[in-house]
């Protein structure tokens, strides 16, 4: 079975409590109308688990196909320097429909960015690479398609419908409880 | 189907509609072979558009990939337009299926490839191969690793 690597680092944006038992990761693009329709299921399952699920998002842009969702996966990228990945990457989400380089703009300002800061991280090669380094390591870790998850680090293969997820997430906090 | 350290056999098909490209013009280079059922449908387009992708990553380790199907050079010359892809597709369309029948993937009964992956190193041989189950997209992790495993070839003087 595909494996995450590498696992959870500190290079990774991560929500929900930080000792949680399980961990959901989601290789996502931007643009890609899955993603969009997995997002309010993923928001669902973070609220059902709350006390148990960390959440981390990966970003595995299709640039030829999808043309703004590189520039988005910066755009969270230089939000996150302002402490507010999260906050863009709802957003961005939540209006997949308006999304092109002005709506990222719009966005920022939004979610309340210093934009002159803003702008100039948009530049910074160093983002560029940490989206080149997620994508490379949904590569490695077997991803096939977007969104793909993994839980405690194990390949979610079939659909991504709230039952599904739900019954998986709560498959792998079995299986940890036994094995403490 | 073909197995690691068999040669793999040589072949000639078209690439565009005019233009033909054979494995041995490609010795020097690795190579992946990615055999697929069929242009348009669901899981080889994501898995084509998958690939696509990933070219820079496969030009790190000096390797060219090759989509291979039984479909004409003209269906495929209108996916790869679509699909913006930046590879080659090989049209193994008369005799049909011929060359997936010498890498051994070739399902009679559908009248097209199966879904296998190979791949072939500077010298012409095959280092890793897989069968796909036909509905699940094998992803690259596999042809990452095969292609790590295989030492850069020494610069020839």
């Amino acid at each position: 079975m595909a494996k995450l690597t590498p696992p959870i680092n500190k290079n990774d944006h991560v929500q929900g409590p930080p000792d949680g038992i399980v961990t959901l990761v989601e290789y996502g693009d931007y643009q890609c109308p899955h993603c969009g329709a997995a997002f309010p299921i993923v928001k669902q399952i973070e609220k059902a688990f709350v006390k148990n699920l960390r959440f981390a998002f990966r970003h595995f842009p299709l640039s030829n196909v999808h043309q703004y969702a590189f520039p988005a996966a910066i755009a969270a990228e230089a939000a996150a320097r302002q402490g507010k990945f999260w906050e863009m990457h709802d957003m961005i989400f939540e209006q997949q429909s308006l999304l092109n380089e002005y709506a990222l703009l719009e966005f920022a300002k939004e979610v309340g960015l210093k934009i002159p800061a803003f702008k100039m991280d948009l530049r910074d090669p160093k983002l560029a690479e940490k989206v080149e380094a997620d994508f490379e390591s949904g590569v490695r870790s077997g991803v096939n398609g977007t969104p793909s998850f993994f839980i405690n680090g194990d390949k979610h293969d079939g659909p991504f419908d709230y039952a599904t997820l739900a019954s998986a997430v709560e498959e792998k906090m079995r299986r940890v409880h036994v094995t403490r | 189907m073909l197995n690691k350290n068999e040669v793999a056999p040589d072949f000639e098909l078209f690439a565009t509609p005019d233009q033909k490209l054979s494995l041995h013009q490609l010795r020097g280079k690795n190579v992946i072979l990615a055999f697929y059922p069929a242009d348009w449908s669901p899981v080889c387009g994501d898995q084509m558009t998958l690939y696509n992708e990933m070219l820079n990553y496969f030009k790190k380790y000096n390797a060219e990939l090759l989509g291979v199907s039984v479909d004409s050079k003209w269906c495929h010359a209108a996916f790869t337009r679509d699909r913006k892809l930046h590879f080659s597709l090989l049209a193994d369309f008369h005799p049909k299926g011929e060359v997936a029948k010498k890498y051994g993937v070739y399902n009679e009964k559908e009248g097209q490839c199966e879904r296998a992956l190979f791949v072939i190193n500077a010298e012409g041989n095959i280092t890793w191969s897989y069968l796909s189950p036909i509905a699940v997209n094998p992803g690259a992790d596999g042809i990452i690793e095969a292609l790590e495993k295989i030492k850069q070839p020494q610069l020839v003087k």
